[in-house]
């Protein structure tokens, strides 16, 4: 059980920061610089699938790291940052974080820029800001959230 | 001085240095 869910959190997570790179490393500098046609082109059929995948994945992250602490019975300790146990939590409650701004932030105000929720230009463009700024936080969250999430095995003996 | 989330080596700078204090928060924790 515990390896099923280690992997299904490995392959979510991958999905989900994979997704998170790209879109602040190689599709906002690249939107930055095409034309508008192009733009209107990536934002219905290729920004849509990847804002599918990235949302999704982040969300089944989550529950498999979730699913993780409760089978190992240090929910409770992770979250209360507890002892050995402050170390995977610390990367659960930055892991967390990241999560509720890609739910609460980041998609709500993407649905704005892509159309799929009515907005005037002036509410399009303050979207894509919030949007922007909380896609990059989670690209800088990302960094310590997988140093404690790494570390947070007794084999590190950094703590 | 802007937003450092205004670029990417800031992003990934402010990871780095929040990586180092958040390192100590919980060497201290644990």
């Amino acid at each position: 059980m515990e390896s099923l869910l280690a992997w299904g959190h490995y392959l979510a997570g991958i999905t989900w920061i994979g997704i998170l790179y790209y879109f602040n490393f190689i599709q906002v500098p690249f939107l930055k610089v095409v034309t508008p046609e192009t733009k209107a082109e990536a934002f219905k059929h290729l920004v849509p699938n990847a804002l599918w995948w990235f949302r999704w994945g982040a969300l089944f992250t989550w529950l498999f790291g979730a699913a993780l602490l409760m089978n190992q019975h240090r929910m409770g300790s992770a979250f209360l940052l507890q002892g050995p146990d402050a170390v995977i939590g610390m990367g659960a409650w930055l892991g967390t974080i990241m999560l509720l701004n890609v739910w609460g932030i980041i998609w709500p105000n993407q649905k704005k820029v892509l159309g799929l929720k009515e907005a005037t230009p002036e509410e399009k463009a303050k979207a894509g800001r919030m949007a922007l700024l909380a896609s990059r936080t989670n690209t800088m969250l990302s960094i310590p959230m997988l140093f404690f999430m790494a570390n947070s095995g007794h084999a590190s003996g950094l703590f | 001085m802007g937003n450092p989330l205004d670029t990417i080596s800031g992003t990934i700078t402010a990871g780095f240095v929040l990586t180092v204090v958040l390192y100590f928060l919980v060497k201290a924790l644990v």
